[in-house]
């Protein structure tokens, strides 16, 4: 991570285990800590995508207009297709268009290809059994001879993964792979600022945008608030604090933050307002469409367009 | 409970979406009535704080974490309609920014997490706080009550969306395109737990934030009371509202047969042949002043009965053999087609006129019965 981002690597490691205080029982990390682990990680992953939208990929170049609704359409071609080999080229293609905007490919694959598959497939798991979705049988693990009822509910007359169960769940896992690689491919590849000035363009209204793009910036100030609350906090900590009272300083910090963000939304506006904001935001910057944006549109909906008939096709 | 994409198929999040961008409009409307332009920073301050609260991690009982969304007590203290807009930007950045949620899947995240989940629990918060004093404990009883009825009215569209996957999107080989689960098996397991666990967590949470807030912010807390009693209530939408009820109440004509449960002796004979002695002791005490919605003994009455598919017989003649004089005039006796338009243009007035009559009589009732049981807390406002 140090050469990914810049950030020495001791400032964002935890600071590891000494369990001393805890004798004779394995405590979890405290909520405190978690949550100052999941604030720095948010932080981090931010400051990450930034780097990876500053370098010169095929999709860093493309203009975020063409590139969001691009984007959009091959999502919406994904959630469209139905046949796994059109699901699994898809898949293969998010893959192609990492690598070629310069995405280190482990840690995309470790992002979409480790962690989606195997949490959409534990969800999906339990349905490849005949005892929810019932099916034609692929393989027969248990032959109960006899039908098998518990209180109401039928069990059947066997426990069987069925074909049907393994092509949903299949279907299930890539399209859920391939979508969460599209949104990872946008969120990586743009600069957060490019990315609002491009959703002008799906007519969001001025003021969604003004206030989206306020709120981008006030979180970051919000993390450091709270990162500063819960460090503080930690930092006067001797031993481990009951769950009672961590609760109880989790919610009063969650009060505090709620008064501070409202105070803060107060000078927020009176600054505003003295530099001449009269409930009408103002854009400057503006996008030129060049002939590679125009060549990915096109490639966008040509691929939808093959994919779909494709799948139709196929069946 | 951010769903990701693929798990819903494109109808269930267009569908979602073409809910939620008039919500989102009419929430901008609202915010910009009540907020004017200093609605921006405290919808973005408030959507910064949504997001960043969804990080806290709580301790639970067992040693294991969870976290609150929140969206309750932030309804409480910007107003729900300023809340609708900033629980979705902060879901519309965790989906852009964050890819955490699904981008086809915004519409349905944000009309869980972002409609149902404030604007529920603000309203059962008002109502379980109304007229409580701000110290008593009613009130942060009343903010976890409503903070757990948002949240699992929140998972239950939520595994309302999962479950119709599963029971309507089948390929031909009935196996699932999208989430494999239908409503019996959605449903329970996103409800039990959200009932057992993540809902109490989240009224825990909220009523130890609202306690902390009744000791150390109070003037959070009435905040949006203030800027609502600033906007006071104006009668004009609600006579738009009015006037349109009446401009399509005659769509009502076009309904075919007799509404269910809503059958007279006549309708009662022909659906089961004889007429239920205790019915008929009662049938008849009271006739309406418009009956069946046309001036009485006018031809229209004949007409409305018949363009309803009913039969304006005598109970005690055979069911379905006479045909009366309107049918007879429009020269369709016989005709299967239940509706004719003639007779819809006929009918009309009379129609309109009790759609008058009674929309009168309801508001009236509605703005006498609201005066009175309001007049005690003004009376009571004035003393104090």
């Amino acid at each position: 991570m140090a050469d990914e981002t810049g950030i020495p690597a001791w400032m964002t490691q935890g600071t590891g285990g000494c369990q001393c205080l805890a004798v004779g029982r394995t405590r979890r990390e405290s909520a405190i800590k978690r949550t100052l682990s999941g604030l720095s990680r948010v932080a981090l992953s931010s400051v990450f995508s930034e780097q990876i939208a500053a370098r010169s990929g095929l999709l860093q170049k493309t203009d975020p207009r063409a590139k969001t609704a691009g984007l959009f359409f091959l999502l919406l071609i994904t959630s469209l297709v139905f046949n796994l080999y059109v699901l699994l080229a898809f898949s293969v293609l998010t893959l192609v268009l990492a690598g070629a905007s310069d995405i280190p490919l482990w840690f995309f694959i470790k992002r979409v290809w480790l962690f989606i598959p195997i949490f959409a497939g534990i969800i999906a798991l339990p349905s490849i059994f005949n005892v929810v979705r019932p099916g034609t049988a692929f393989w027969t693990i248990w032959d109960f001879g006899g039908e098998v009822n518990i209180g109401p509910w039928s069990l059947g007359t066997s426990l069987a993964i069925t074909y049907q169960g393994i092509e949903g769940a299949a279907r299930l896992v890539l399209r859920v792979a391939t979508t969460v690689s599209l949104a990872v491919l946008l969120a990586l590849t743009t600069r957060w600022a490019n990315l609002l000035k491009a959703l002008r363009v799906f007519r969001v209204p001025r003021i969604f945008i003004l206030i989206l793009s306020m709120t981008y910036r006030y979180i970051f100030l919000l993390l450091n608030m709270s990162a500063d609350m819960f460090t503080a906090r930690a930092s006067r900590m001797v031993g481990p604090s009951s769950p009672r009272e961590d609760r109880r300083f989790v919610a009063s910090s969650m009060g505090t933050l709620l008064g501070k963000s409202h105070a803060l939304s107060d000078e927020v506006y009176s600054a505003m307002v003295s530099r001449g904001y009269n409930g009408e935001p103002v854009s400057t910057h503006t996008f030129r469409m060049r002939g590679l944006d125009w060549v990915w549109l096109a490639t966008s909906v040509l691929i939808g367009v093959v994919a779909i008939g494709g799948d139709r096709l196929l069946g | 409970m951010h769903i990701p994409d693929g798990y819903l198929s494109p109808q269930t999040a267009g569908g979602l979406w073409a809910f939620m961008v008039p919500a989102w409009y009419w929430a901008g409307y609202k915010v910009k009535s009540t907020l004017s332009t200093k609605q921006a920073p405290l919808v973005a301050v408030g959507a910064a704080f949504a997001f960043v609260i969804m990080m806290f991690n709580v301790p639970l009982p067992g040693g294991t974490t969870g976290h609150a969304v929140g969206g309750t007590i932030i309804a409480i203290v910007i107003g729900p309609w300023a809340a609708v807009i900033a629980i979705s930007v902060a879901l519309v950045i965790q989906a852009l920014f964050f890819a955490d949620g699904g981008l086809l899947a915004i519409g349905a995240n944000c009309f869980n997490m972002a409609f149902i989940l404030p604007v529920s629990g603000f309203y059962t918060y008002r109502l379980l706080a109304k007229g409580a004093a701000p110290e008593s404990p009613r009130r942060w009883i009343a903010a976890g009550a409503g903070s757990f009825v948002g949240l699992n009215l929140a998972a239950l569209a939520t595994a309302v969306e999962f479950g119709l996957q599963g029971d309507l999107f089948k390929a031909a080989d009935s196996s699932a395109l999208y989430s494999p689960y239908g409503l019996s098996t959605a449903i329970p397991a996103m409800m039990i737990p959200h009932l057992l666990v993540v809902g109490v967590i989240e009224a825990v949470v909220t009523s130890l934030i609202y306690i902390f807030l009744t000791k150390t912010n109070t003037v959070m807390l009435s905040n949006y009371d203030e800027i609502k009693a600033a906007s006071s209530f104006k009668l004009k939408p609600l006579i738009v509202g009015l006037i349109l009820l009446l401009v399509f109440a005659p769509l009502g004509l076009l309904a075919t047969g007799t509404a269910w449960g809503e059958w007279g002796t006549e309708d009662i004979v022909n659906e089961i042949g004889y007429v239920p002695e205790g019915m008929a002791n009662f049938a008849g005490r009271w006739e309406g002043i418009l009956p069946d919605y046309a001036f009485p003994g006018s031809e229209e009455t004949a007409a409305v009965e018949n363009d309803n598919g009913n039969n304006v017989s005598d109970a005690s003649t055979e069911a379905g053999a006479n045909v009366s004089a309107a049918d007879a005039n429009s020269g369709e006796a016989e005709s299967p087609e239940p509706i004719s338009l003639e007779g819809v243009w006929q009918s009309t007035p009379a129609y309109l006129v009790s759609g008058v009559i009674g929309m009168l009589v309801v508001s009236g009732i509605s703005v006498l019965s609201i005066r009175m049981l309001t007049r005690n807390s003004r009376k009571r406002e004035t003393l104090g």
